[in-house]
């Protein structure tokens, strides 16, 4: 029996406000909350509450929908501060048992690509917002816009995942199809499932294409589609943004009908839906694939070359994996939230130079402009760091230091309880006499 | 004696130098009792300083004649102008305009600026200077910069007075050498018919009799100077919020000011001191390849751009600033650093700029000489009294270099030509 699996990813990154030279050392404040604000509300109303009530009524349906979800923590924070009800929808969805959160970096960075430490503390750091909000911690693991490879693998499965999502890029199967489960070639244990490009595709960017042959998309035609792939061919892995529904294909363009269409025509094909977690455990892996070089979903080269493909956005990328061990022995809350929306791969995203003239969901006029801005703020942010420590001192010293300060706390600590217990001790044994 | 000058800018909306060294040419002649100077440009905004000249706007002159009404100039153009001037020039219209394009007073508009179609304005402008040249009466012409020498030659065959013209900057270093032949042909010509030509250096004068092939005895230079600064930008405080060390470019950000030397002497200064930074005040069609530039030497965390300056942010920068740095490939002339000077901010300049003939408290480098800058950039940020020494000896220098001694000058050029 064929299944499919069904992937969202939500993420909305910390937009910076116009931050210029003078403000360096005066203004800690870097981000624009005007707009920040203006697209999540916008984005919720449009895509987030519409789609989660759609995939409720499909639950609801007894269509045996499933799905899972990727959600950065940077947007579960604006959700939380200005538009709560989407979470609320998540946790009901959550309640049916028919979707799964997947895990990831915190702030949907590019950290797998540059530190490793940086990336499991993001990771762990994700795992546990989800776990506050949700109540469950995910088991399977997804990295930013499907950034993978050899290397990545093996972080992964030290981290004790045994599965991970990834992109089904051309270059990578050759003769192979995605549809099936796969592992990692240097790490057996893991196991991966495959983007299925076409498909995917299919709905994420060409469903309200007039210009497509195949133009308009019905939830029939496509369930044959998938129906008519070779029969040993066992799952099908639609991997997309959230924002399919409702932002990048409006409302009016019928893609909640497609999507509510997709039970029925599925039940009548024998198609069932599944969980990530529930391929793993169901079916085996068929082979192993080798990603020496890290690809990503995006673009057609399906390479991270959209967010470290210039050398503007290697210098930003190098300057903060210099500095990200130094970061890491700071404690200082602000600190580490800055730090960490600082990260978003949405600002690398922002100064590539790949598409001259076309502003793609960048809130800059040109990708020079958004790396004066962010390196500007980065700067400032250095400087804070480096009033917590002085740069003079080595990472390691430093360290020594700090833990030799923790130590001495809680000696002092110990101490301190022995000498009440003693004056306690002393305080009872003096009314008796000698 | 009376002057007629010709210009294109006039503070306070200036777009470059040309502006800010006419105005403080014209004030300094103004000084001597006995000049009067009538100042033509293009288009004047009603809020330049007329305490010491007569502006005329090229704009308010009609070349066509209209009937029309007292009232109605002197509500059009009563306070830019007297309206009984706009009924003199009418009366000395010399030839039939009809067929050019005018408004309701019979006057030519202009932009004021550098518009794509500049030719077709500076025809215009010596269109006009035709009227105003009849009309006037004057001992001696003055021609600033290549857009206004039409507009002189013009004058000077109506009026047959003699002509001398200003040479600000030639198309030589606005393109390091690739000179546009319309610009060329424009310059030469102004030059072959002025009875004399005041470069603003001697590098310019150098330039002007080897590349226009100019008599040397024709050409004399006058060093531009400075205005004292007023009291509120003295007043203006460092904003600066972090402790480092500040080296400024300021400056559009083209080919004639070398901008990437600038990088490249910041990526050596960077490699040794770590504490400072540097700032790229200004814009230009080299400012991506720039920060592109510093991106590869990795020093983008240190090295920073504001965009385009104006006003006061201009003096912001520079009172935040420890180092000023002009490199440019070729500068006539190159005001910033003596208003860097006056700022008390040491300056390092380019021994291809004119200002360096004047200046003995700035260091100077050739502009490719990047090691020979970032020592220069490393000294004075490094050792105090090197910064104390630039900085009280500089502005002392700068607080010497007076308009009213160029403004003495320029008139003994005048007063030569007409006892000739």
């Amino acid at each position: 029996m064929k299944t499919i699996c069904f992937y969202f990813q939500l993420h909305q990154p910390f937009r910076l406000k116009r931050y210029r030279f003078f403000d360096i050392g005066n203004d800690h404040y870097y981000y624009d909350d005007f707009r920040n604000e203006e697209i999540i509300r916008q984005i919720a109303e449009r895509c987030y509450v519409p789609a989660n009530r759609t995939l409720m009524e499909m639950i609801k349906a007894g269509g045996k929908f499933k799905a899972a979800f990727s959600i950065s923590g940077t947007v579960l924070e604006q959700m939380e501060i200005y538009t709560p009800e989407v979470i609320d929808g998540l946790r009901e969805l959550s309640k049916t048992g028919c979707i799964e959160f997947l895990s990831e970096t915190y702030a949907h960075s590019l950290s797998s690509l540059g530190d490793t430490e940086e990336f499991k503390e993001q990771v762990k750091l994700h795992r546990n917002k989800i776990y506050n909000l949700f109540g469950i911690y995910p088991k399977v693991f997804r990295n930013t816009e499907l950034i993978y490879s050899d290397e990545i693998s093996e972080i992964i499965y030290e981290l004790g995942y045994k599965g991970m999502l990834t992109e089904g890029a051309k270059h990578i199967l050759g003769w192979k199809s995605p549809n099936y489960v796969y592992t990692s070639i240097v790490q057996p244990q893991l196991k991966l499932l495959l983007k299925n490009d076409r498909f995917s595709e299919d709905v994420s960017i060409r469903f309200h294409n007039y210009s497509w042959s195949e133009y308009p998309l019905t939830a029939d035609k496509f369930i044959f589609w998938i129906a008519s792939t070779p029969a040993e061919e066992q799952i099908i892995n639609l991997f997309m943004n959230y924002d399919v529904l409702g932002s990048f294909h409006p409302a009016e363009s019928g893609i909640f009908e497609f999507f509510k269409a997709l039970p029925r025509f599925a039940e009548e094909k024998g198609i069932g839906f599944s969980l990530p977690s529930e391929v793993f455990a169901l079916l085996k892996p068929v082979g192993s694939i080798s990603v020496p070089y890290p690809m990503s979903w995006v673009d057609e080269e399906k390479d991270c070359s959209s967010w470290l493909g210039n050398v503007l956005q290697q210098e930003a990328f190098g300057k903060i994996n210099q500095i990200s061990e130094r970061v890491r022995l700071i404690e200082d809350r602000r600190i580490r939230q800055d730090w960490n929306y600082l990260q978003s791969s949405d600002h690398f995203y922002y100064m590539n130079t790949k598409h001259p003239g076309e502003k793609k969901f960048s809130p800059y006029d040109t990708p020079y402009e958004a790396f004066n801005n962010y390196m500007n703020v980065l700067s400032d942010f250095m400087f804070r760091v480096n009033a917590q420590f002085p740069s003079s001192i080595e990472n390691e010293e430093l360290n020594a230091l700090l833990t030799t300060i923790k130590n001495q706390g809680q000696e002092i600590e110990n101490l301190q309880k022995e000498i009440e217990r003693l004056k306690k001790r002393k305080a009872k044994n003096l009314p008796v006499p000698k | 004696m009376k002057a007629l000058m010709f210009g294109w800018e006039f503070p306070p909306h200036i777009l470059g130098g040309l502006g800010t060294a006419s105005y403080g040419m014209t004030r300094g002649m103004a000084m001597q009792p006995d000049m009067d100077i009538t100042f033509v440009i293009p288009k004047p905004w009603g809020d330049e300083d007329r305490s010491f000249l007569k502006i005329i706007g090229a704009c308010h002159v009609p070349i066509v004649w209209y009937d029309v009404q007292m009232d109605y100039v002197k509500r059009r153009i009563g306070k830019h102008m007297d309206p009984q001037k706009y009924y003199d020039y009418r009366n000395h219209i010399y030839a039939d305009f009809r067929y050019r394009h005018v408004n309701d007073l019979g006057c030519i508009e202009f932009s004021g600026r550098y518009p794509d179609n500049l030719l077709e304005e500076i025809n215009n402008y010596s269109i006009v200077a035709g009227v105003i040249a009849r009309s006037e009466s004057f001992d001696m012409i003055h021609a600033h910069d290549w857009l206004t020498y039409p507009a002189g030659i013009h004058a000077k065959v109506v009026s047959g007075k003699p002509l001398v013209i200003h040479v600000h900057a030639t198309d030589y270093d606005r393109s390091r050498g690739n000179v546009n032949p319309d610009v060329y042909g424009i310059e030469k010509n102004g030059m072959d018919n002025a009875d004399h030509i005041i470069t603003v250096s001697n590098l310019t004068r150098r330039t002007v009799i080897e590349k226009y092939h100019q008599s040397p005895f024709k050409v004399t230079t006058v060093h531009n100077a400075v205005e004292p600064l007023s009291p509120d930008i003295l007043a203006i405080q460092d904003k600066k919020g972090v402790k480092d060390k500040v080296i400024t470019f300021l400056g559009r950000i083209t080919m004639q000011k070398g901008p990437e030397y600038f990088v490249e002497a910041a990526a050596k200064v960077l490699a040794k001191a770590p504490d400072v930074r540097f700032v790229m005040a200004g814009s230009g069609d080299m400012m991506n390849q720039m920060i592109r530039l510093a991106a590869e030497r990795n020093i983008s965390d240190r090295f920073h751009f504001t965009g385009f300056m104006k006003g006061k942010q201009v003096y912001e920068v520079l009172k935040a600033s420890d180092v000023y740095v002009m490199p440019s490939v070729s500068e006539p002339f190159g005001i910033s650093p003596l208003e860097a000077m006056q700022c008390g901010v040491p300056s390092i300049i380019s021994k291809q700029s004119g200002c360096a003939e004047i200046l003995n408290y700035a260091v100077k480098v050739d502009y490719w000489d990047i090691e020979a800058m970032a020592d220069a950039m490393y000294a004075i940020i490094t050792y105090p009294a090197m910064h104390k020494f630039l900085k009280e000896e500089g502005k002392k220098e700068v607080d010497n270099i007076k308009w009213e001694y160029a403004g003495r000058k320029v008139r003994r050029i005048y007063d030569q030509i007409i006892n000739r």
